[in-house]
């Protein structure tokens, strides 16, 4: 039961880029097509997961038992690098396509804040193993969902008449300001 | 711009050097910083215990106790004035606010009487649940000099005392959830 | 190009929020108060300028293959200097603005001018543009921190001048994205006229 409140809580009412404000760089630059946002998403949560994974077992049994938990950002942050490095080799030979289809987007998940913010929030907490994958997965969820949903507007925004000076990233931010709003409704389900 | 190569041994190396003097770096502000940062923790409880009670001259975080309550810990911190109990706070929590968790800090007077109360934390929704906060209406002062006893905690909506922020049921409950857990547990078992 | 240029061009022609669209997450998740903003915006400065100064010192001895983790490794260190100090001297502004402090280490700015800059020019030269960058994206912050106190909260830098509540929604996530989305027009008409 506390798992679908973990997932419902990250997903929808404390979705990780409409009410968390992380992963907005992506969020504005990979989502003008719906099928580069799908990939993207892939790639995010793939990342995401295995990374708060790895920094849970490094915050508990490395940082805390030597009480440096002040090398906390440091360690975080080159766990995602390495992670993303990875991954790139991954991709270049399981899926030429889907690697150049994502382009300069690959290597910038290292600075999404959203897989940095994710890992500190399952410290924070204070989750068990389990716990922080589950949230981690959640989190990837609903920043596919928000990405995805924006994703679609946005094709659909590129077939309007705008005034010169709003059109590509102003009508989008005020366009996920609506969308923000939207999901302000979740709140009080959980 | 670069006359070092990328071989492995001078990348290993270069990582090496840079990671060995970055860590030490850390290592030395935050032997620096080690006692203010916990000073400044301390400050910031103390001052949410002297908000709720009368004068005081001991250390209330010294004398502290704690009871466990439905799950989780209740802190009781009292406050004596030349060795005479003049109060006792009572850190309490809730899990029925509208956006998750409330902290409040409840200083009652020895014989229960509430004296006064603090918001610690909240996600309530701003301009609704957060007038509980001292700094956005008065909805916390009503609580101020009562006794449990004679003034139901719980909102009129329940047939109780407590004035409801307007539009926001369901923070005042909360909060009314939260203070009650506190006096329970004090008259309970928290009397010392 | 010239030391003066090299400052003014983070305020306006380049600059990280508007224009670059660099370093959003923070520009979105603190700009609820000019202060919040202020604070974030002087604390990135800091993490840029002694990024881009190290980075810069040290250039000439970093591998090409490894200069990413290496840049990586010098702000995360930074960072950790602002987190530690500001948990000590200033803890309020510290649980104000929460997590995003030590998400300054992600803030593509500052991986940004150390790769396109830093690691390229000379010392001078690298911290005029951290100096300039930084506080044009501080700019930024309190501008848009400002905007939304003073439409959502009915004060600026705390100093409340109405009675009550503002329109709130500014205060709120969706505030954040529309104050943003109509303040980039704003500028972009400010840099049309002046090209």
């Amino acid at each position: 039961m506390e798992y679908i409140i973990i997932i419902i809580s990250a997903v929808f009412v404390n979705n990780i880029v409409l009410a968390k404000f992380l992963g907005i760089c992506p969020f504005i630059g990979v989502s003008n097509k719906v099928e580069t946002a799908i990939g993207m998403t892939g790639a995010v949560t793939f990342v995401m997961v295995i990374a708060t994974i790895v920094t849970y077992l490094i915050q508990h049994y490395v940082l805390e038992k030597f009480g440096i938990g002040f090398l906390q950002t440091i360690m975080f942050i080159l766990v995602i690098a390495s992670l993303v490095q990875m991954v790139e080799i991954v991709l270049k030979r399981v899926s030429i396509a889907l690697y150049q289809a994502l382009g300069i987007f690959l290597p910038l998940i290292t600075t999404n804040c959203a897989v940095l913010g994710v890992a500190i929030l399952a410290v924070q907490n204070d989750y068990n193993l389990l716990e922080s994958v589950v949230f981690s997965a959640a989190n990837a969820l609903g920043f596919g969902l928000a990405l995805v949903t924006f994703s679609g507007i946005r094709e659909q925004l590129d077939l309007l008449d705008l005034p010169k000076a709003m059109e590509g990233v102003p009508i989008a931010f005020v366009v996920a300001g609506l969308l923000a709003m939207a999901f302000m409704g979740f709140a009080g389900i959980v | 711009m670069n006359k070092v190569e990328s071989t492995f041994r001078n990348m290993v190396l270069t990582l090496f050097i840079v990671t060995l003097v970055a860590s030490s770096a850390l290592g030395f502000v935050y032997a620096l910083t080690k006692e203010p940062i916990e000073a400044a923790r301390l400050a910031k409880r103390t001052r949410a215990i002297t908000d709720v009670l009368p004068e005081y001259n001991n250390n209330p975080l010294e004398d502290s106790y704690k009871l466990a309550a439905d799950g989780d810990t209740l802190y009781f911190y009292p406050g004596t004035m030349n060795g005479e109990l003049v109060g006792t706070a009572v850190e309490t929590f809730t899990t029925q606010g509208f956006s998750g968790e409330i902290k409040l800090m409840v200083g009652l007077l020895p014989d229960g009487t509430i004296n006064d109360i603090s918001v610690l934390e909240h996600k309530e929704t701003p301009g609704l649940g957060d007038k509980m906060d001292k700094k956005k209406s008065d909805f916390s002062l009503q609580f101020q000099g009562k006794d449990p006893m004679d003034f139901t905690i719980s909102v009129t909506q329940d047939g109780g005392n407590v004035q409801a922020i307007t539009a926001s049921t369901v923070s005042s409950r909360a909060f009314c959830d939260a203070v009650i857990r506190a006096y329970n547990a004090y008259m309970e078992g928290g009397k010392q | 190009m010239t030391q003066w240029k090299n400052f003014t061009k983070g305020f306006f022609k380049e600059n990280a929020v508007f224009v670059l669209f660099l370093g959003l997450c923070p520009t979105l998740g603190v700009t609820n108060s000019a202060i919040n903003g202020m604070g974030m915006g002087l604390a990135t400065t800091f993490v840029l300028v002694g990024s881009n100064l190290v980075v810069s010192l040290i250039r000439h001895w970093i591998p090409d293959k490894v200069r990413i983790p290496t840049f990586i490794v010098v702000i995360a260190s930074f960072v950790t200097i602002v987190e530690l100090s500001m948990q000590a001297y200033l803890p309020d502004l510290f649980d104000e603005l929460g997590l995003f402090i030590p998400l300054i280490v992600v803030n593509c700015l500052i991986l940004g001018r150390a790769e396109a800059f830093a690691s390229r020019h000379n010392l001078a030269s690298a911290i005029v543009d951290g100096l300039g960058m930084g506080l044009g994206f501080t700019m930024a912050l309190v501008l848009l921190g400002g905007v939304r106190e003073i439409l959502g909260s009915g004060s600026i830098f705390g100093l409340k001048f109405i009675n009550g509540d503002g329109i709130l929604l500014f205060v709120l996530a969706p505030g954040a994205f529309i104050a943003l989305g109509y303040m980039i027009v704003l500028i972009n008409k400010i840099n049309k006229k002046s090209a």
